[in-house]
């Protein structure tokens, strides 16, 4: 096609094609639309202009530093001071005061709260819930049902070393038996006995369970450390039985799992990575929670 | 062709030699399956046994049935174009979209649902997640760039493809890469770089496919009948070398040993970072915006029967699109361990792309000048608009989250993947579903598509889709940055890391219902392309692939 001597235009547009063909496809040769340029143009300077206030081409040993000294190291530390400086005002007072004291005054509790409430968040809500409902397994702190006490000095002493640490010395730790595993109970002895222990919490019983059997046996195994009315003991984190609430379930297959096989849950010693003012926050946190003793 | 009453004729040049090297392959890949102690790397090195073989018995076939082994170049004057490997690849494409829109319809379920995983390894989020991304950027994508550019390449250079066997090699092995890439992630198979998880033998392998579909791509250009390269040819050739030098720099590793499918990379800490960054950005530009542009250059004025809006635009944001692209990645980047003056380039260079990434869809919107009208009656058409409508919005929503202050709250958060699936939803996989339902009934010789009607359905139902995913996940996004940076008036974070979590969830709802229309959509889409196949009217040939000529010529004045 001789398209040299022909100039073909868009009928449509108005405007010629440059010529060639593809597979019946043409292009037209509009001139670049002015506001796109613009706008290129636009984008173009403006680089040029931040290059020269920020740190921007690499150099031989270093990079150009741009002219307002700006470094995104030096604003974080920045950041990081006034947050510090602000906390440690407001702090202060925590580092000093007792639990009791904190608990007391209006101003250091507001804080503490606060403080608690991100700690917990970041922390402890991950097992125990955002608002410490707790789950199966992780107790609900927002009633007054304590394994460990729910005073101010036994939830800080709680947080600080943590539950069945090891290598902690003041570690809270106890460990109930796995009656099954370790064959101390024969199936038909672990079900006496967990029927037993609904019956202590006023539940109905297992009909085929011997009750003479469960009553003799919780007796001999358990009440050393549940109390004869299986009232629990928080010296040795043995809870109470008798009530409603429990940590892995009343019903026969979840306290058969518990007598057979024991649970011993553990929560992380916190003192090896919180700061002692964050500890004591949190601990005044749990125990305004709604069950502190 | 039929095998009878032709006799077997002698093999090629070509055909023995690769005869000669899949066989040459064999003992050695058996050697390593029965030596290594990975079970999913004797998985993948059998299967390149199985490979090998199908290979020698894929050319034996070709001598025994008769095929010619070196077609005519033209028959009775007009290009005899090779359109084998562009009707397999569109198959292909359709089959891992699917798939990789599946996979990720259960991933965002799980996201919002986590009990989906089943507690298996194989089904948790980690190892589906690269499954869905690879599925559908380089499976679905690749295989419609593959196929596309095949097919543009030979029709716009009046030529056949370069090669006979090569171009089968280079759909089949790559195809052989995703399964190899794919059923390594569901084994626990990853060198754990986004959108690079393949090891190190995978990646090799993607390599040799990679070079001979440049070689492909080159040879067939050389020997174009027309005297200049169509615009969608450079973008394609620019995505084919580009993505070629991304991919061995990214993955320039040290396997552990050849039994095993380990490998470590040779730098460490933040240059490989940047590394993987200064891929992974480039892997949106080279692969989804550069070749996908060449598939709107080609498909758009030719559906739309007009001439493309201005060469000198195309031209100069082609230009400008592969200078700047290749510095952005740094804003990946931002407020890491990565040099200030590195991110400022990296930021810097995305904004002056805003304008050459608009150039495209200007180029493709203005082409349609003169035929606005076809967008009430062709919904194939209108798809493509909308596509590039997707691509504009997501190329300025790009610079601006490249902006630091922006990216300080946009970055990690869902926003994140909303922009991304405005892109990948709106603007691939649209181009690439217009694409598609131009190709199908020109590979097939058919009149037209089966129904018109499920095209309108696939488009109404797809971008309800879209349009819920990305409001999802903008909102979410932006919630879920604001609550991170949310200080309370003691200076203490507002919000806990689950709180935000819990607070999403709505949302995750959202945008996997998003994701199910968006599937539903690519379903009735697929049943329509069959229904093309097997029911279609049969067209006279070239009368579809050929529309009449536009503009009309006039003489200048």
């Amino acid at each position: 096609m001789d398209s040299k001597h022909i100039q073909d235009v868009d009928a449509v547009t108005g405007i010629s094609t440059t010529g060639h063909e593809w597979d019946g496809i043409k292009e037209l040769n509009t001139p670049l639309p002015r506001w796109w340029l613009s706008l290129f143009y636009v984008t173009i300077v403006w680089s040029f202009g931040y290059w020269i206030v920020y740190p921007a081409w690499p150099l031989v040993s270093d990079a150009t530093r741009g002219v307002i000294g700006y470094a995104s190291r030096l604003t974080i530390k920045e950041d990081l001071a006034a947050l510090t400086k602000q906390r440690a005002a407001q702090a202060s007072g925590l580092t000093d005061a007792t639990l009791e004291q904190i608990k007391s005054d209006p101003a250091m509790f507001r804080i503490a709260m606060a403080q608690g409430k991100a700690a917990f968040g970041d922390n402890c809500a991950a097992c125990h819930g955002v608002g410490g409902g707790g789950a199966k397994g992780y107790p609900n702190l927002n009633d007054d049902d304590w394994l460990w006490g729910g005073s101010l000095d036994a939830i800080h002493t709680t947080l600080e070393n943590g539950i069945r640490v090891a290598g902690n010395n003041d570690t809270r730790i106890s460990q109930m038996p796995a009656f099954g595993r370790d064959g101390v109970l024969k199936r038909d002895e672990i079900t006496a006995v967990a029927s037993h222990v609904r019956g202590l919490a006023g539940l109905s019983q297992e009909p085929k369970a011997d009750k003479a059997l469960g009553a003799k046996l919780f007796q001999e195994n358990c009440a050393a450390c549940h109390g004869d009315g299986g009232k629990g003991n928080k010296e040795l984190g043995a809870p109470n039985l008798t009530d409603a609430i429990s940590l892995y379930g009343m019903d026969m297959a979840s306290l058969t799992e518990t007598i057979a096989n024991s649970r011993n849950g553990v929560m992380p010693a916190w003192g090896q990575r919180l700061d002692p003012v964050t500890i004591k926050a949190l601990t005044v946190y749990v125990h305004s929670l709604g069950g502190g003793q | 062709m039929s095998a009878t009453g032709y006799p077997i004729r002698q093999a090629t040049t070509g055909e023995i030699a690769g005869i000669l090297i899949a066989g040459a392959s064999i003992l050695p890949l058996i050697m390593i399956a029965a030596l290594t102690t990975d079970p999913g790397y004797a998985f993948h090195v059998s299967l390149g046994v199985v490979a090998a073989a199908i290979t020698i018995f894929l050319i034996a076939n070709r001598c025994f049935s008769g095929q010619p082994g070196n077609p005519p170049q033209e028959i009775d004057g007009k290009p005899n174009y090779n359109m084998g490997p562009v009707k397999f690849g569109t198959v292909a494409a359709m089959f891992w979209g699917i798939a990789g829109f599946t996979v990720g319809l259960v991933i965002a379920l799980q996201l919002a649902f986590p009990a989906l995983n089943f507690d298996l390894p194989w089904t948790n989020f980690g190892r589906l997640r690269p499954l869905h991304t690879s599925a559908v950027i380089f499976a679905f994508g690749g295989n419609v760039l593959l196929a596309t550019s095949f097919y543009v390449v030979q029709r716009t250079s009046r030529a056949r493809l370069a090669g006979e066997l090569a171009p089968w090699f280079v759909i089949l092995g790559y195809n052989l890469f995703i399964v190899i890439a794919g059923t390594g992630y569901l084994l626990g198979i990853t060198q754990g770089k986004e959108y690079a998880e393949p090891e190190w033998y995978a990646d090799l392998w993607l390599t040799i496919v990679w070079v001979v579909y440049l070689l492909v791509f080159l040879l067939t250009l050389a020997k174009r009948k027309e005297p200049h390269i169509y615009v969608a040819n450079w973008f394609y050739l620019g995505f084919i070398l580009t993505i070629a030098v991304l991919h061995i720099g990214n993955n320039l590793n040290v396997p552990v040993s050849i039994f095993s499918p380990k490998s470590y990379v040779l730098w460490s800490g933040v240059q490989d970072a940047m590394f993987q960054w200064w891929y992974g950005h480039n892997a949106v530009g080279f692969f989804l915006t550069a070749g996908f542009l060449a598939i709107m250059y080609y498909f758009v004025p030719k559906r739309a029967e007009r001439p493309v809006y201005s060469y000198r635009l195309s031209i100069i944001h082609f230009w400008a699109l592969i200078f700047l692209y290749i510095w952005a990645g740094p804003h990946h980047l931002h407020y890491t361990a990565l040099p200030d003056w590195a991110q400022t380039l990296g930021m810097t260079f995305s904004i002056m792309l805003w304008m050459p990434s608009w150039g495209g869809m200007i180029n493709g919107l203005m082409t349609l000048s003169g035929a606005w009208d076809k967008l009430r009656t062709d919904p194939v058409l209108r798809m493509m608009v909308v596509s590039l409508a997707f691509y504009g919005m997501s190329t300025f929503e790009g610079p601006l989250m490249s902006i630091k202050a922006v990216n300080s709250l946009s970055h990690y958060t869902d926003w994140t993947i909303g922009h991304v699936h405005s892109g990948a939803l709106g603007w691939v996989a649209y181009i690439s579903f217009g694409a598609i339902y131009c190709l199908v009934p020109w590979l097939w010789n058919r009149k037209g598509l089966y129904s018109l009607k499920l095209v309108n359905w696939h488009f109404w139902v797809s971008t309800l889709g879209i349009v819920l995913y990305i409001s999802a996940m903008w909102v979410s996004g932006i919630m879920q940055g604001l609550m991170w940076r949310a200080y309370t008036s003691l200076g203490f974070l507002e919000y806990s890391f689950i709180e935000t979590v819990a607070a999403m969830k709505p949302y995750y709802v959202i945008r996997a219902m998003g994701g199910g229309l968006f599937l539903a959509g690519a379903l009735i889409m697929v049943f329509n392309l069959w229904m093309t196949v097997r029911h279609g009217a049969e067209s006279a040939p070239e009368a579809e692939t050929q529309p009449k000529l536009q503009p009309q010529l006039v003489p200048a004045v």
